[in-house]
């Protein structure tokens, strides 16, 4: 398992940084907040993105992709995370592409992965019901009528589900609520009839919808595997987009910490920079040790995926609790750091507080995390 | 095959076939060996295991071979730690002559020097002591005030030595003395070496809350020191004692790796001391979560150990990294250490080898000796301080 990037990764990183830092700086994010943008991104940048090949990226090259593998997503999501670009990449690449590579026939992945990496097909993953993450909780229900599945449910919070060409809809195909056996994945055309979604505003301002469907028409050609078995394409699907996700929070939590050292080395009180105070000076190496711990979290998990390892369910847990908790810290010190003006909205210091407070708890909060890892280990 | 994959291969082979299988099994804290002049070994496979690996040169696998080490590569000499880590091979030989003196000589010493001192360390002739600390000069180690009057093609010394590990057992010494008076503190120091039956020296252990004492006030009566046993330059010790403390603090932060591999996991204290549910988990759920918070980081800190290696390999490890090993690493083995204790419960607490196993008694132990950690080395505090102006280059007051 390696950790250290090789060079074509580093050149598509220093690529991604570049256009990222020039294209889309966090004053982008914050033009599209000032403005009431309900998407959370400029599709001017996405179609930018496309033709540096950024969707193609994980995607295997027999499917149109780059191969690249998840540590060469990683890389763009945290150089994205560093100037809170937001885009399609994570709801599209990071979940939709896996569950369709983990769980899709071959006609599938032909047809699917090809269109996502060219930049033609966006997809949004509704999968929870309720405001915790909760992997095997579907209450969502899939009737068969003939050939075809007729669904009747609520999804909420979904990521891009407003906006999306079409959703990977879990649904419960047989057992109860909580059952890992008995849930099956549709992928739904975001206008089919009955479709109906309803935007929440979040203060990340992304997008995110609660969606009702009902009497949806799905037909079985259109499942992402095999009928009452997804739980496990689901789960390992969330783990890569954990792993993604701590990625993003990564490069989040690198810039919150560099501006705040940044401005400990600037700041002055009682006649002195405020970095001097060693008060301030041993909070900040502290947060410098978890970054580079949370760093070797993410990358070793991004590489997990690469590699197909046994292992990945332990590293995603790990990766997404070390990302919540450095992330939060580092934001909750930046603030505190900053004094005064940190609460302001002019500095940029709040989108990124903000941000941090939704990724925690998407796909996994440190609890969760931390329950999981302990019952891998058998504790 | 690859040259590597060729070499891992062979290391194998001959570990199989030269480590006693005695040797492959876990050792008790006081099976180390030191060697020195009044070597002991707790019996007669330790001693063939380690002159076989002296014969092999790999005790000091990365020194080059006129020095008595086995010339290998850092790629080589990190596939035998892992290979020796496979087939739980003890650690032949271990000492402050491997951990600190050998690295910082190979950087400052004369060749005379190099030739003299090094080979001695690798084939466990003579074991080494640490000479830093004093009453009055601890974190403020440059504050040192162990006198060394010049007389020409020698020093003499005078003044007192604290906290020597094992001064008591040890051949030689390496010492840092004033040398100057004047001018900023670090240009008076100077950086020696004597042997520890040199006229004037005497030690008196101290003991500890562990009831044992492996620390020795040193004392110095007019030590003469020829001039030829000065490391570096006379009044630029302190690069010398600086890199040495490098070394010491890498040993430190891979604390595990160079000690005897425990019999137990923490997951086995868990299961074997706590109450548990019927399916086998933890009852507590606080402990449970502490476990599992532990499991965590103690990952993350060996990814991040493995990381800096890879890093360091394709060159784009970045140096400030570096600052937070000791500290993290020394931080967390403390905090396992108490967590571990705390699983056991009031048999973390026992302490005699009757009613308690020896594993027991030697957690208890634990707990109490590795709280050294956090202080020597460069306490924790100190170790923040470093992280802040090296690695973060935060200001001075
Ligand atoms: C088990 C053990 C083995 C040792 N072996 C050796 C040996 O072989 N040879 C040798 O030379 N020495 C040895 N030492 C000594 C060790 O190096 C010192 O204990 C260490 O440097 C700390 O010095 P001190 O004990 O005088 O504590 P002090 O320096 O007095 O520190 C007391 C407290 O003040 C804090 N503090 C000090 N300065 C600062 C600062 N600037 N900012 C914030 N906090 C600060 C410290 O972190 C600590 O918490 C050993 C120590 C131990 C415990």
């Amino acid at each position: 398992m390696p950790l250290a990037l090789n060079e074509e990764q580093r050149m598509l990183r220093d690529t991604a940084r570049e256009f990222l830092q020039n294209n889309a700086p966090v004053s982008l994010m914050r033009e599209l907040r000032d403005s009431g943008d309900s998407k959370g991104y400029s599709d001017a940048v996405w179609q930018q993105m496309i033709e540096l090949g950024f969707p193609a990226v994980a995607i295997p090259e027999s499917y149109g992709g780059l191969g690249f593998g998840y540590l060469g997503a990683g890389a763009i999501l945290e150089e994205a995370g560093k100037t809170l670009a937001h885009s399609p990449f994570y709801s599209t690449v990071a979940l939709g592409a896996a569950a369709i590579t983990l769980g899709g026939t071959e006609e599938q992945k032909q047809s699917l992965l090809a269109a996502i990496a060219a930049g033609e097909l966006t997809l949004a993953m509704a999968h929870e019901e309720s405001n915790h993450h909760q992997p095997n909780t579907v209450s969502l229900s899939a009737s068969a009528s003939g050939d075809n599945y007729v669904l009747n449910g609520k999804k909420l919070f979904v990521a891009e589900g407003a906006i999306a060409h079409k959703l990977l809809v879990s649904a419960r195909t047989q057992g109860n609520n909580n059952d890992q056996d008995g849930i099956t994945l549709f992928l739904v055309d975001r206008n089919s009839e009955g479709v109906s979604c309803q935007t929440s505003t979040m203060i990340d301002s992304r997008n995110y919808a609660d969606i009702e469907f009902n009497n949806v028409k799905a037909s079985a050609a259109n499942i992402i595997g095999t009928v009452n078995q997804a739980f496990t394409i689901l789960d390992k699907t969330f783990d890569y987009g954990r792993i993604c996700l701590a990625a993003e929070m990564l490069g989040g939590a690198q810039t919150m910490f560099d501006k705040t050292v940044e401005y400990l080395k600037d700041r002055e009180q009682f006649g002195q920079k405020i970095g001097s105070f060693q008060a301030l000076q041993h909070r900040a190496a502290k947060m410098f040790a978890e970054l580079e711990l949370t760093r070797s979290a993410v990358v070793g998990a991004l590489a997990a995926i690469d590699d197909d390892s046994d292992n990945l369910p332990i590293m995603a847990s790990l990766a997404k609790t070390r990302a919540n908790d450095t992330y939060r810290l580092i934001t909750d010190e930046a603030v505190q750091m900053h004094g005064g003006i940190g609460l302001t909205d002019e500095m940029d210091i709040g989108f990124y507080l903000k941000r941090c407070r939704v990724s925690i708890h998407s796909l996994g909060d440190s609890g969760f995390h931390t329950d999981r890892y302990a019952t891998l280990h058998g504790i | 095959m690859s040259t590597l994959d060729q070499f891992r291969k062979e290391t194998h082979d001959w570990l199989v076939a030269n480590c006693p299988a005695s040797m492959r099994t876990p050792q008790k804290r006081s099976e180390g060996v030191y060697g020195g002049r009044r070597a002991s070994f707790p019996n007669d496979d330790a001693k063939l295991w380690m002159d076989r690996m002296v014969e092999k040169r790999w005790t000091a696998p990365d020194w080059a071979s006129e020095y008595g080490g086995g010339g290998l590569s850092a790629e080589e000499t990190k596939i035998l730690a892992q290979e020796m880590e496979a087939l739980g091979c003890r650690k032949p030989i271990v000492g402050h002559g491997f951990w600190m003196l050998g690295p910082a000589l190979l950087e400052y010493g004369t060749e005379e020097q190099k030739l003299e001192h090094l080979p001695k360390i690798a084939r466990g002739e003579i074991r080494w002591c640490q000479g830093y600390s004093e009453p009055g000069a601890g974190s403020d180690l440059a504050s040192l005030r162990c006198k060394a009057e010049d007389k020409g093609d020698h020093f003499v010394l005078n003044g007192q030595k604290s906290w020597t590990s094992d001064g008591d057992k040890a051949d030689w010494i390496f010492c840092l003395v004033r040398t100057n008076d004047e001018g900023k503190k670090q240009e008076g120091i100077s950086f020696v070496l004597f042997d520890m039956e040199t006229p004037g020296v005497s030690v008196r252990p101290v003991p500890l809350i562990t009831g044992e004492s492996h620390f020795c006030d040193t004392f110095l009566d007019n030590v003469v020191v020829p001039k030829s046993q000065v490391v570096g330059e006379i009044n630029k010790g302190w690069s010398v004692a600086k890199a040495l403390l490098v070394h010491e603090r890498t040993m430190m932060s891979q604390i595990e790796r160079n000690m005897p591999k425990p019999k137990f996991s923490t997951i086995d204290y868990a299961k074997n001391y706590l109450p548990l549910n019927d399916d086998g988990t933890i009852k507590d759920a606080l402990m449970r979560n502490r476990l599992a918070n532990h499991l965590m980081r103690d990952q993350s800190i060996k990814l991040s150990q493995q990381r800096a290696f890879e890093e360091g390999m394709a060159g784009t490890f970045d140096m400030r990294v570096s600052t937070i090993f000791k500290y993290i690493s020394t931080e967390e083995k403390t905090a396992k250490d108490s967590m571990v204790a705390d699983m056991m419960g009031m048999t973390g607490a026992g302490w005699d080898t009757d009613r308690f196993t020896f594993d027991e008694y030697t957690k208890t132990y634990e707990w109490m000796s590795n709280k050294a950690l956090t202080i020597a080395g460069g306490s924790s505090e100190v170790q923040l301080n470093l992280v802040s102006k090296r690695g973060l280059g935060l200001p001075e007051k």
